[in-house]
């Protein structure tokens, strides 16, 4: 894939230690996520990469079993070099964790816990306070202390987050949940969650594709975001269209003008029999494409107005697998990503 | 793709094969249908599916309302709801040549969660619930609110048009869920939410056999007054004793809805985009659609790439490379065969799930609609997708 675009100043992406990748449903962002992990993983970083919502996309994409509240080993670099950890975290395996942790309690109380529905109310419904647990994971795989003991330490941690339209809100357990609990420990913890996801170690990355509904819910996620004071990372454009036609040919195809003689000796030329409903098909195709790429380029314009750094991955025309993931990793790397 | 929690329906053994097409002007016109709900997983184009089979319902004489979600500025422009007021308006410019009508509504479902606590309780009473943060919370952003709200729209919706004749089609377009299956598991959590074993434990002290004040609770009550603070717990009290008497009429409403869903009246389309995940989805909700005994009317194939045959993607490499090696002003030519080559190459992956699917569900008529090459942001848009749809 050739990509004539680099981010126009590049920033530094070294220090940032959580990564975050937000996108509207149907863009791509578990996709971009995985990508980024081994992108990083590449340059010899031991990453961990996190889902939050139960869907077991990253099982999916590194074809592997379902993955469990365990971080598990799903790529490794050659020569010892960087490696990708995998975890699923969901809620009620990390309020128990916390518990265990933070208080000391024991299956026993667990158990009680659980039996009461107090768990699953905690988890389900209790506002906010889903959300509170599964930022708080992600904090305390960011700043592995000596309270989890044994735990392995990472150099960064890409999280596969909510969707756009909820992403703010994942973020701000602050505020939220902040405005509930007045008091309690899980405030102060809060408190320190939010440090993080505010300091120049988190980004939060969103992804895209150049169409206008997902354009809309990127520009205003970021507006979202930065009114609750978090840093944007850079803007992910998944899934554009192959860039096979120049520019001249582009306008040609949508006035209608392409050069059908000349079309078809080429085709004629190569052994290709020629019908009319073949040389009609093609410059069909042509100009169907061309109307896309139009509409991209009115949605690229949009994006490039934001002002963020953007990255930009062609549609893989045989889908995402394993390989296509890894060529995606090596594009995010190339312009600079990781 | 989430745990199964039942076990796959299917033939068990099948070929790939064609499948039955769906008739969608068959089920537009046929007076019998009277609600259809459009569901599927996110960035499938449930919205714009839902409006334009409303469209051509109302065009071809139906009395429709379609109560949407989400929809894009344009598109809801279009239909001159951008207005969020919770009530169906005529949409303008429709061709009402066969005696058809057409309003759209958006839903804003905090207020319609509003509008059921001010209509099921005392004013003081509603007022005290509405100002509950916890109420404020539950009804603006628990997952699963908007769910249950559309639910309960489409009851209103059901009553008003049972009652006042002004419509004899309801098209309901379901939330961007992760899972189709949330619209209707979500109504059920939120019930599981409010009746479960640890609300009525909130409410014990207060109304309660004392046998129930185990050491257990102690226990549990005292962890979380220690996690969350004492207060929490206290406004969580409060909301929940206020709520309590007004919840069996929530829950009722749920309950009636839901078997509304169950009868012939009701037609199910899934609506999906020719992708492993999306069909995954549609795949599952199928599957629980038939458990529940649920109307599946069939399945939306949204954004296939259309594509010209009789030129194989091997061969129009093979012939731009051809023409790339050998120089000149073959560049035009090149980029056609390249451009037709990706698409090809995308039309044999989506068949091929397509196939898969059709292969564990061969009775689901299918209708599939090809990718336009636009967006579609007003009513002429919308009535080419519904030809389409009709095939």
């Amino acid at each position: 894939m050739t990509e004539d675009r680099t981010p126009t100043s590049a920033p530094d992406w070294a220090r940032v230690q959580l990564h975050i990748v937000s996108g509207k449903g149907g863009t791509g962002k578990t996709t971009v996520a995985a990508a980024l992990a081994l992108a990083l993983a590449s340059k010899g970083k031991h990453v961990l990469l996190c889902e939050v919502e139960g869907r077991q996309g990253i099982a999916q994409l590194f074809d592997v079993p379902p993955l469990p509240y365990e971080e598990r080993r799903i790529a490794k670099g050659p020569d010892g070099g960087g490696d990708v950890y995998a975890l699923a975290i969901d809620a009620e395996s990390a309020m128990v964790e916390y518990l265990a942790l933070y208080y000391r309690l024991g299956n026993r109380t667990s158990r009680a816990l659980d039996r009461f529905g107090v768990i699953d109310f905690a988890t389900t419904i209790a506002p906010g306070l889903r959300d509170v647990l599964l930022t708080g994971k992600l904090y305390e795989a960011v700043e592995r202390n000596v309270r989890n003991k044994g735990a392995r330490v990472y150099d960064a941690v890409v999280l596969d987050a909510p969707p756009t339209g909820r992403i703010a809100q994942f973020l701000n357990v602050n505020g939220e949940f902040g405005d509930l609990a007045r008091v309690g420990t899980v405030r102060g913890q809060t408190e320190r969650v939010m440090g993080l996801l505010k300091s120049r170690r988190t980004a939060v990355h969103l992804v895209t594709v150049l169409e206008d509904m997902p354009v809309q819910e990127t520009i205003d996620g970021i507006a979202d975001l930065t009114s609750h004071g978090m840093r944007v990372g850079g803007v992910v454009v998944n899934l554009t269209r192959p860039k096979s036609l120049g520019d001249e040919a582009r306008e040609a195809a949508l006035s209608g003008e392409l050069p059908r003689d000349a079309i078809e000796s080429d085709l004629q030329k190569i052994g290709v029999d020629v019908t009319p409903g073949l040389l009609d098909g093609l410059v069909e195709e042509a100009r169907g494409h061309a109307e896309r790429r139009q509409l991209e380029d009115e949605q690229r314009g949009r994006i490039d107005e934001l002002g963020v750094p953007t990255y930009e991955l062609q549609r893989l025309p045989d889908g995402v697998d394993l390989g296509g993931l890894y060529e995606l990793a090596a594009e995010l790397r190339e312009q600079g990503m990781a | 793709m989430r745990a199964r929690t039942s076990p796959r329906v299917g033939p068990l053994a099948a070929r790939l094969g064609d499948c039955p097409e769906l008739d969608v002007d068959a089920l537009l016109d046929d007076r019998k249908t009277q609600v259809i709900v459009c569901t599927g997983s996110g960035g499938v184009g449930k919205t714009t599916t839902s409006a334009a089979l409303a469209l051509r319902a109302a065009e071809r004489g139906r009395k429709v309302v379609v109560l949407t979600i989400d929809p894009a500025r344009r598109l809801a422009q279009s239909m001159g709801i951008e207005k969020l007021d919770n009530v169906p308006r005529p949409v303008p410019g429709i061709d009402a040549d066969a005696g058809g009508s057409l309003d759209a509504m958006m839903l804003d479902m905090k207020r319609t969660f509003d509008e059921v606590v001010e209509s099921q309780a005392s004013p003081e009473k509603a007022a005290s619930i509405l100002n509950n943060p916890f109420y404020v919370t539950l009804s603006s952003s628990f997952a699963g609110t908007q769910e249950y709200m559309a639910m309960e729209k489409l009851g209103q919706l059901r009553q008003d048009a049972g009652r006042t004749g002004r419509w004899d089609l309801i098209v309901v377009d379901t939330p961007p869920a992760r899972s189709a299956l949330d619209f209707l598991d979500a109504p059920e959590r939120l019930s599981g939410f409010l009746d479960g074993r640890f609300i009525r434990l909130l409410l014990a002290p207060a109304k309660g056999p004392a046998k129930l004040m185990t050491t257990g609770v102690g226990m549990v009550t005292n962890t979380m007054a220690k996690v969350v603070g004492a207060q929490v717990l206290k406004d969580l009290q409060m909301f929940v004793a206020a709520f309590d008497t007004l919840f069996g009429g929530f829950r009722n409403r749920a309950q009636q809805t839901f078997q509304l869903l169950q009868t012939k009246e009701t037609a199910f389309l899934v609506v999906a985009a020719p992708e492993a995940d999306a069909l995954r989805e549609a795949a599952y909700f199928v599957e629980r659609l038939d458990s529940e005994e649920m109307p599946l009317a069939g399945l939306v194939v949204n954004r296939a790439t259309p594509a010209l045959e009789g030129l194989s993607a091997e061969q129009a490499i093979a012939g731009a490379e051809r023409l790339e090696s050998a120089g000149g002003d073959a560049a035009t030519t090149a980029g056609l065969l390249r451009l037709h080559a990706d698409r090809i190459k995308r039309v044999n992956r989506e068949n091929k799930m397509r196939e898969r699917f059709q292969a564990a569900h061969p009775h689901v008529p299918t209708a599939v609609v090809p990718a336009l090459s636009t967006d579609v942001h007003d009513l002429e848009g919308l009535r080419r997708v519904g030809e389409l749809l009709a095939g």
